[in-house]
């Protein structure tokens, strides 16, 4: 029962092979087992979970349906649960209980889904290998001396173990993508104001975007359309219709025997580079292989401007960090540690309630914002951010999706890189760039190198074009 | 290289008390970011207008009405380390020590 996705377990639910209650305790039960050694979840909460499988038992027996009615379901800990503890892996919020939920949990809730806990990740977010939380690494299923890859590497751990149907995350710098290629597991990036930041607990603003991770593309399809949409608390929210992304799947094709003919395919030159794990480039290209066989049409690309995300992120993430972090200042939620003054008071309480790389990108984003260096950095990586954009906005000119891998790596061994920032920061280098540039990705696993460990495959989609994205992503998945 | 006095600055301006330790590992890290973010003084940028946002929407207005939602003083105190149901507590901002 517990390696169901949200359309099967919403089928079961339909035809009255279990209860809410029951799929609900089955994951409860997989989770007192498995959790101790994964660490996948932070907080779990049996009897909240428990009383909403049982409310959604009560809607369906009155005849009700959505299309996650009852379906359990995990929220990495960055976004607000009314009632249920939320610690974005960080200390400094150990004993927050948010008092409203971020908008995408609330429509979630609203279509009544089961929330079974807060999954691990890196302390805000920050990280590629959930290392830097608070609340201990969590182990990849595949091998647990190795890491599921971060920041919503609870989430991945969690769906790849069947702790969950599927999971929501977040991607700032390839937070949903590199965890999921790394568990083996399907992932979505959404566009930039897709789906509204309300309640997400804020990283970089402008790059941050909540997504979701499962176990099919069908199911990534079946959590945008209920989270995305405009919403009046955040402005960035677009107000773009939501388009009926489950649907969209199973788009017509001109020649039924090549669901995708016509399809134009970008590969990008700057994607498969020295030094990168051979097995993961020729998994990759077989993937791409394969897409052609779907009738596909590939075309090699250039967004020559690739190498440059790397710095530019380290520059504008690490300056909005700052200002957003601002806020913990031990007045409002979350740890206070009294100092001599209430400058004091600040210094204490956010020297001993943020951890080791938060300190060091807030050091960093304040740094780069100070006088006599704002212009050097950060408005220099603005406008690299621009050819970054603009290198995207040309080749969709040219391609329909572009597709390539996730990670230059699979999972590395826990501790392998937690001494050397920027060896870490070099886990996201295919992943930053379509932060910076705002448009959509989906990740699907595409094989497994020698070692057994998953390999995954991004399909990227141009600014709001999820549906193409998961189209591609879901007809190669089938196939 | 930072120097001490220049961690010790940013450390004050972004309200961290850092001890010796973590001063040391931080400048010798922050030196190794900048130093790589330095690729970025190569690119010609000449003419390129900086992003903050990808997206094109600014200022998105509503009427000036009651809001469609409020959240309760006591939800928004609810968290606070110090507060007496009405208000936070904080130590005073210009008080002598």
């Amino acid at each position: 029962m517990s390696s169901l996705t949200i359309h099967a377990a919403r089928e079961g639910l339909r035809q009255k092979k279990f209860s809410s209650v029951e799929l609900a305790r089955a994951f409860l039960d997989r989770i007192r087992q498995h959790n101790p050694r994964l660490n996948a979840f932070i907080t779990v909460d049996e009897n909240q979970a428990l009383a909403m499988a049982a409310a959604a038992d009560e809607r369906m027996a009155k005849g009700e349906d959505t299309p996650v009615l009852g379906v359990p379901i995990a929220l990495k800990d960055v976004l607000m649960t009314k009632g249920l503890r939320t610690t974005a892996g960080s200390k400094i919020l150990e004993n927050f209980v948010p008092t409203w939920d971020a908008t995408p949990v609330a429509r979630l809730r609203a279509a009544g889904a089961v929330f079974l806990g807060k999954t691990n990740t890196d302390e805000f977010a920050m990280g590629s290998s959930t290392e830097n939380s608070a609340y201990g690494v969590t182990r990849n299923p595949h091998d647990e001396t190795r890491v599921p890859g971060g920041s919503s590497g609870g989430s991945a751990a969690a769906v790849a173990a069947d702790l969950c149907c599927a999971a929501l995350g977040t991607d700032t710098g390839g937070s949903v993508r590199q965890p999921a290629s790394l568990c083996g597991v399907s992932g979505i990036k959404n566009s930039y104001g897709r789906v509204s930041r309300n309640g997400l607990i804020a990283y970089g603003s402008s790059l941050d975007s909540v997504g979701a991770l499962a176990k099919d593309v069908r199911d990534l399809a079946i959590l945008d359309g209920v989270m995305a949409g405009a919403d009046e608390k955040d402005s960035t929210s677009v107000t773009l219709p939501v388009p009926n992304y489950v649907a969209a799947l199973n788009a017509p094709s001109a020649d039924p025997r090549l669901p995708l003919k016509g399809l134009r395919v970008g590969v990008p030159k700057e994607y498969f580079i020295d030094g990168m794990q051979a097995e993961v480039a020729a998994a990759v290209r077989e993937g791409i292989a394969q897409l052609e066989r779907l009738g596909a049409v590939v075309k090699d690309i250039s967004l020559p401007n690739t190498a440059l995300s790397l710095p530019v992120y380290y520059i504008i993430a690490p300056c909005e960090a700052s200002a957003n972090l601002a806020r913990f200042d031990g007045v409002k939620y979350g740890l206070r540690v009294t100092g001599a003054d209430l400058i004091d008071t600040y210094r204490q309480t956010r020297g001993a309630g943020f951890g080791s790389e938060v300190k060091r990108r807030i050091m960093l984003g304040t740094y780069a914002l100070s006088a006599g260096y704002y212009d050097a950095y950060y408005i220099r990586a603005q406008k690299v951010r621009t050819l970054i954009k603009q290198d995207f906005e040309r080749a969709f000119e040219q391609v329909d999706v572009i597709v390539a891998p996730v990670s230059p790596t699979t999972a590395f061994k826990i501790g392998e890189k937690a001494d050397d920032p920027i060896q870490m920061y070099l886990a996201d280098v295919f992943t930053l760039s379509l932060n910076l540039a705002g448009n959509c990705a989906v990740c699907v696993p595409c094989g497994k190198d020698s070692a057994g460990l998953p390999i995954g495959m991004q399909v990227m989609g141009p600014m709001f074009g999820e549906e193409i994205a998961l189209r591609t992503a879901h007809v190669y998945q089938q196939s | 290289m930072l120097t001490p006095a220049e961690v010790e600055r940013i450390a004050l301006l972004g309200r961290l008390a850092l001890t010796d330790e973590e001063k040391a590992k931080y400048a010798q890290q922050l030196s190794a970011v900048l130093e790589y973010a330095d690729a970025l003084s190569k690119v010609n940028v000449e003419g390129i207008p900086p992003t903050a946002s990808v997206l094109s929407v600014r200022g998105v207005m509503r009427p000036d009405d009651a809001p469609s939602s409020q959240i309760p003083r006591e939800d928004v105190l609810a968290n606070a380390p110090r507060a007496d149901g009405e208000s936070f507590f904080v130590q005073g901002t210009f008080e002598e020590k």
